[in-house]
């Protein structure tokens, strides 16, 4: 925080913005949370037991939780490879490859969901291979987990590029020069420098790859008992008009998101000390 | 010899050509930590396998079809409803972003209240909320017999199974866009030429308009582009609110779902890349606004 005490006087139109913003938040971003819980409770908490631990929400929480173990590491192996890339070296088409990696940030799910499609679909361009060699990745996990890991590809190298490019490479030079190994100048100067910008980058990943709906929509094919993940859960309870049992599936995303953003609180108070 | 590493990038141009080719060749010498092989090896190889070839086969299944049967499946009237629904509720999504974020960005930056840290949480949970459940929650939010719907139906607005609602909910999941873009660069502001300003007897309207805005446009503009980005690839908030009827709830994300339920591949293929299309002009723009924000800010 910057020292603006004197920007930061309450004067009567200061107060009247203040109470805008609050009223407007709490009714457009607070109260969504609110009834998501109030909607999940409102059986009782027995009714909400039930419907967390029933057989078909269960089996998409464990798919949820699994994809989420695939994906989360690989692109944190993928961001750390790109940050270190993009902000330790110069050379060209750097700038080039920092879009490319933002690429899947600005595709719509819907979008990302279609060219998995057009790769490894029946109709695709790796279909009539697949099908001559007996292999499926169209509507089973695998296709959960490729398609989870385009969507959130960029998460891990965005949090790290700006921070390891404002840190710069002299610490990492100097250990060079003193004669440390590259991977132990990765764990022992890199590593230590940006962990809590990695947590919170591998925390977003995660977050995401949980709560993917639309692409993980269009390649699961949705089959109940099977390839349902819990976003897909809760459109599928919602639609047979089993209102609580969507709030309550909902309501396990819900704390997900919860953690997430008390996660941020923490690292960046970590990060500013 | 380590200062001669650092500075060999520089140093190449000015050296003799003699005594460089008696060593390692010079790009290889500029880069004085290791790992560049491996990690440009890693970088190229995963987005080529997950970016780049299902880009390269949607594309060419675009293609496949040719420049008349795309034309026609990109411009059936179903279609062009789609996109001037998508347009018309992701400009007001935007609209009203760019309006609420501003002022979020504002408070947040310029006044201390009770619960300051916990509303600039809250400004994240649009990200952190999976958009299923932000659905969820606010087509439960505005039917008409939700909180605000039993609210709002007396007063004849319909927000749910309506293009006002295909609008909320491209709005809610792009909040932190405009905040997060123009909150730092308030913060860098300090408020001195403000300060300085309001010495100058200029009123607090006038010191916003002539002394705040131009510093903060870039960024503001770089938000609204990104927020508008967003909502006009939405999708999981939206089937939830949108009541989904063709020719007036129906967004082109959805008829690009419709159009795969249905077994119609090349309308699907056609419709997902003008949708890739605009993402990508989108994108282009927004780097270049970004870019402008960068140079504006060396400026100062």
């Amino acid at each position: 925080m910057p020292t603006v005490t004197n920007a930061r006087r309450q004067g009567p139109s200061g107060a009247w913005l203040v109470g805008l913003a609050l009223v407007l938040s709490a009714l457009f971003l607070l109260a969504p949370l609110v009834l998501i819980f109030v909607q999940a409770f409102a059986a009782g908490l027995d009714a909400y037991v039930h419907h967390v631990t029933e057989p078909a929400t269960r089996h998409a929480i464990g798919l949820t939780v699994l994809t989420a173990l695939v994906v989360v590491p690989i692109n944190v192996v993928f961001g750390v490879a790109a940050a270190w890339l993009v902000t330790r070296y110069r050379f060209f088409g750097r700038r080039l490859l920092v879009t490319l990696i933002e690429i899947p940030f600005s595709v719509s799910p819907i979008v990302a969901g279609v060219i998995y499609l057009f790769l490894y679909g029946a109709q695709g361009l790796l279909g009539p291979f697949l099908q001559a060699h007996d292999i499926q990745v169209m509507f089973t996990l695998w296709a959960i987990f490729l398609v989870s890991l385009f969507v959130t590809a960029p998460f891990v190298a965005r949090e790290l590029i700006p921070l390891m490019q404002a840190q710069g490479s002299e610490d990492e030079e100097a250990a060079i020069t003193l004669g440390a190994s590259g991977l132990q100048t990765f764990l022992l100067v890199t590593l230590p420098n940006v962990r809590w910008a990695l947590l919170y980058g591998a925390i977003l990943c995660n977050a995401r790859v949980m709560g993917e709906f639309g692409a993980v929509s269009v390649v699961s094919g949705n089959i109940r008992g099977q390839t349902n993940t819990l976003p897909l859960q809760v459109e599928l309870l919602f639609n047979d008009l089993n209102t609580v049992g969507a709030f309550a599936a909902a309501s396990t995303l819900a704390v997900l998101a919860l953690v997430t953003l008390a996660a941020k609180l923490v690292l960046e108070a970590r990060t500013r000390s | 010899m380590s200062t001669r590493l650092l500075d060999a990038g520089r140093a190449r141009t000015a050296r003799p050509l003699g005594l460089s080719w008696s060593r390692s060749p010079a790009w290889r010498r500029q880069r004085v930590l290791p790992g560049f092989g491996l990690t440009l090896g890693i970088t190229l190889f995963y987005l080529g396998l997950i970016v780049a070839l299902p880009l390269a086969a949607m594309l060419l299944k675009t293609a496949s079809l040719g420049w008349d049967e795309f034309w026609r499946l990109a411009t059936s009237p179903r279609a062009l409803a789609t996109y001037r629904i998508t347009l018309t509720t992701a400009a007001m999504a935007t609209a009203f972003n760019a309006v609420f974020g501003l002022l979020l960005a504002w408070v947040l930056v310029r006044h201390e209240f009770p619960g300051r840290r916990l509303l600039d949480a809250l400004v994240d949970l649009p990200f952190a909320l999976p958009t299923a459940v932000a659905g969820l929650a606010l087509v439960t939010l505005f039917d008409r017999s939700g909180w605000f719907g039993s609210v709002l139906a007396p007063l004849g607005i319909q927000v749910a199974y309506a293009p006002l609602g295909i609008a909320l909910a491209m709005a809610f999941t792009s909040v932190p866009f405009v905040v997060r873009t123009v909150q730092p660069v308030l913060e860098d502001m300090q408020g001195e030429l403000e300060e300085a300003a309001t010495t100058l007897g200029a009123s607090p309207w006038q010191t916003f308009r002539l002394v705040v805005w131009p510093m903060i446009l870039p960024a503001f503009t770089a938000g609204c582009a990104l927020a508008f980005a967003r909502s006009l690839g939405e999708f999981g908030a939206i089937v939830f609110i949108a009541g989904n009827l063709p020719f007036r709830t129906e967004v082109t994300s959805l008829l690009v779902y419709i159009r795969l339920d249905e077994f119609d591949y090349p309308a699907a293929a056609a419709l997902a890349t003008v949708l890739l299309a605009m993402a990508f002009v989108l994108l282009f723009l927004t780097n270049l606004l970004q870019s402008w924000q960068l140079r504006h800010a060396d400026r100062h």
